[in-house]
């Protein structure tokens, strides 16, 4: 499972990418987390608000942190 | 992180309905007592009231948990108000829209739409991406920092309800002039390039459909908001109001009507020169202004001071260069410079 996390380097993306490896770590399953940190990338998906998760190349969510159970509902 | 557990006890919506009207009805009563409070616990501290430090020390006193509980209500009304927008939102009302009705658009759903400066970036490119024009994408810019509901809920808890109004109106229309006139100039041209590319073929992503939110869901937004926000800015405001209260007790009267004063027509260019290097929000700066306006100093020049504060950030600039370029960047700098000091001089002339 493939899962990016966009933001310029933003506090917030960091705790994102860190939150969703943590959670990834407990639930035991093979997650690859990449950080997206290069504007033109982040522009590219669209978002206009970071942090943004993409699962599978998909947009699911932005702007915030996300909670512990939207991560969890994305690694099921 | 580690209270929720795997399933949270569901509370009826009731519950939060009361809890909130609960909640308004304590924060009032909280509110009313903050004079007697506040002069309780400076009577504590052992100086005399009317000396210097006597003066500061009240200050701070009163001053602290005021703020705090303006922001409280505030942030959390606006929290939920603005669960009701986003930028993609924003995006789509504001695509195709001329200039002039643009810019007045624009500059309302600045103070309206969820926005961090960390965001800066994707939200310029995915509103001029979008074919959103470039003065009306200014007019967004300028006004989501400026007209804030930290600044608003500060100022009318400090200084008073007629300073608040003000700055919202003049700090909307300088959001307004200065992107219409930068839309006039006609500066495409002046982006980064790779921002030209992707402007030039520009194709609006996909939307991301919102998924349709409760009012719960909407109060829990609202406390999020309150928590991000102190998070975010409670050092700044005990700084600011620290700083307040050495000018309320220490500065002499003269000294600060004759610098900041009406009559020294040189004080507004100062004000703005001075305040765009400074780094601070709305919240560390609006009570440096109460104490300023306490002693005398002018309303515009002290206006001029906080909207350049608060505006134009060296921070900013440094964010907004990685689309920009720096000719665009001065230009920028030069027409909401202009503004603010017109804004400084009409109230000075005014009042």
């Amino acid at each position: 499972m493939e899962i990016k996390v966009l933001g310029s380097g933003c506090a917030k993306c960091k705790a994102t990418a860190d939150l969703i490896t943590r959670v990834a770590g407990e639930t035991g399953k093979a997650v690859q987390i990449e950080k997206i940190e290069d504007m033109r990338q982040i522009v590219g998906y669209g978002v206009m608000s970071t942090p943004a998760v993409l699962v599978g190349g998909k947009v699911v969510h932005k702007g915030s942190v996300p909670s512990r159970e939207q991560v969890l509902s994305w690694l099921r | 992180m580690s209270m929720q557990g795997s399933t949270p006890a569901p509370r009826p919506d009731w519950l939060w309905h009361v809890g909130l009207v609960g909640f308004v009805a304590v924060w009032w009563l909280v509110y009313r007592q903050l004079i007697p409070a506040s002069d309780w616990l400076t009577a504590l501290v052992p100086v005399d009231r009317h000396s210097h430090a006597g003066e500061a020390i009240a200050f701070f006193f009163y001053d602290v948990p005021k703020v705090m509980l303006l922001l409280t209500l505030i942030v959390f009304g606006m929290g939920v108000v603005r669960s009701f927008f986003s930028p993609e939102r924003t995006r789509a009302l504001l695509a195709g829209k001329r200039e002039g009705v643009g810019n007045v658009l624009a500059a309302g759903l600045g103070v309206l739409t969820p926005f961090c400066s960390c965001s800066a970036v994707p939200l310029f490119i995915g509103l001029v991406s979008a074919g959103v024009p470039l003065g009306v994408t200014f007019s967004f810019l300028i006004a989501a920092p400026m007209v804030n509901e930290v600044a608003l809920a500060l100022l009318f808890g400090l200084v008073g309800w007629q300073v608040a109004v003000t700055y919202f109106a003049f700090g909307l229309g300088v959001a307004i002039v200065a992107g219409w006139v930068i839309g006039r100039l006609r500066l495409e041209g002046w982006l980064q390039d790779w921002v030209r590319d992707i402007h030039a073929g520009a194709t609006a992503p996909g939307a991301v459909e919102d998924a349709a939110l409760s009012l719960v869901d909407r109060y829990r937004l609202g406390i999020d908001a309150v928590r991000e926000i102190f998070g975010r800015v409670w050092m700044w405001i005990i700084l600011g109001i620290g700083m307040g209260a050495l000018i309320h007790g220490y500065v002499p009267e003269t000294l600060m009507a004759a610098v900041m004063g009406a009559e020294a027509w040189w004080s507004v260019p100062a004000a703005v020169l001075m305040g765009i290097p400074m780094y601070t929000n709305a919240a560390g700066v609006i009570p440096i202004v109460e104490a300023l306006l306490g002693k005398g100093a002018a309303l515009g020049t002290v206006l001029a001071f906080m909207m350049a504060v608060i505006a134009l950030s060296l921070p900013e600039m440094i964010i907004l260069k990685q689309v920009l370029t720096l000719r665009l960047i001065a230009v920028f700098i030069g027409v909401v410079g202009s503004g603010i000091l017109a804004v400084g001089y009409l109230f000075n002339f005014l009042f």
